[in-house]
């Protein structure tokens, strides 16, 4: 039954990468990533638990941390086209990179 | 007493892989569904609210099953850590990706929509 | 200091719960990386209320619960949005008000309008948010007093009012 969790995982990437291709704007194509990135991560797990081999936890732990910040990543630079630009904080406001 | 304990640790240990995979395969199939309404929704603001099934119900279903299946607490102190990581960071960049679109001028799609689920490019 | 030893003591549990392995040497490496982290934090200036917020871990704990039935209920309707033949979603824009002072309790509060599925927080500004919502009748201003009130609870306590 894993083994079928694993396959609609799987498959719901599937759809995902369509969404990916087709998407008509910028941030459809980033939010499929993201989505898919999530998905990855889950997938990831129940792949170690469908062998036998729950160590690649490990690996689905990384994969978590990497796609967060490759989302924001990837909004920062097409935001200012440059990772250059410092993300400072606004002074006594706090808040984290809207405006 | 013991072995009313006994018997518990039994069922508890013949029931844990079952519930856990049946846990797994409905996580699954919720993480499929978020899939196709990212397909079907026609804006992009749209998405991210089927995106966000994934993030929530598919994730915490399928941690929890695997938490259910899992051989020792090493396993669960990993699936917790996980677990944290995604409640943390989803809603971090479902905000990111919806506020650089707002401020990039992406205008949503106000109002019902019905019976027509075939406009899906709202290019702005 | 309290914040300090927070996040020596969440350091030390995420360490031990990743690794798993207690032979001297390991310990010694986590002991290292522990250390390491804690004198990076201190020069980024990031051990404050909000880079170790374990002070308020009680009430989080308390809000949890809360918002985990609220995720439920809202999946159950985006779950019958995306699957229903035709589509009759009512996309809205809606602004917000909250009575959340601090940073902390803002963001508490929007990651959980995040977090719930139909429900976006599209910009904060000031106590002002700008939410997206799938279904415009359930997005009223009204229907978010709750949880404003208990992600102000959940992170500054009861008598942050004013």
């Amino acid at each position: 039954m894993t083994a079928a969790a694993l396959i609609a995982l799987l498959i719901g990437m599937l759809l995902l990468l369509i969404r990916a291709i087709a998407g008509p704007t910028l941030y459809d194509r980033v939010l499929a990533v993201n989505s898919f990135g999530t998905k990855t991560v889950l997938a990831l797990g129940l792949l170690g638990f469908v062998m036998g081999r729950p160590e690649f936890l490990d690996i689905a732990i990384l994969y978590a941390l990497i796609n967060f910040v490759a989302t924001i990543a990837i909004l920062k630079f097409f935001r200012y086209r440059s990772f250059q630009v410092p993300l400072v904080r606004r002074g006594g406001q706090g808040g984290g990179n809207n405006g | 007493m013991g072995d009313l304990f006994a018997n518990i640790a039994d069922f508890w240990g013949m029931v844990r892989f079952p519930l856990g995979a049946a846990l797994c395969l409905g996580g699954g199939i919720l993480c499929l569904i978020g899939s196709v309404g990212v397909l079907r929704f026609p804006d992009f603001y749209t998405r991210l609210h089927a995106a966000s099934i994934t993030d929530t119900a598919g994730a915490i279903l399928i941690l929890l099953g695997m938490g259910l299946m899992a051989p020792g607490w090493l396993v669960v102190s990993k699936l917790v850590a996980i677990f944290v990581f995604l409640f943390l960071t989803g809603p971090a960049s479902s905000h990111a990706a919806a506020n650089a679109a707002h401020t990039a001028g992406l205008q949503p799609v106000i109002g019902p929509i019905g019976q027509r689920s075939d406009d899906d490019d709202e290019a702005a | 200091m309290a914040y300090f030893l927070g996040l020596l003591v969440a350091l030390v549990g995420f360490w031990l719960g990743m690794s798993g392995h207690f032979s001297p040497l390991l310990l010694t490496f986590g002991a290292v990386s522990v250390a390491v982290c804690l004198i990076l934090a201190y020069r980024l200036d990031i051990i404050d209320r909000e880079g170790a917020p374990y002070v308020r871990i009680l009430g989080y704990a308390m809000y949890f619960p809360w918002l985990m039935k609220e995720i439920v209920k809202a999946n159950i309707t985006v779950i019958r949005a995306c699957v229903k033949a035709d589509l009759d979603i009512v996309p809205a824009l809606v602004k917000v008000k909250t009575t959340c002072r601090t940073d902390l309790a803002k963001v508490t509060f929007a990651n959980s309008i995040t977090l719930t599925p139909g429900t976006v927080t599209v910009e904060v500004e000031g106590d002002k948010m700008l939410v997206h919502a799938l279904y415009e009748q359930e997005a009223q201003p009204e229907a978010f007093e709750d949880m404003d009130r208990r992600s102000r609870i959940a992170a500054d306590g009861k008598g942050a009012d004013a």
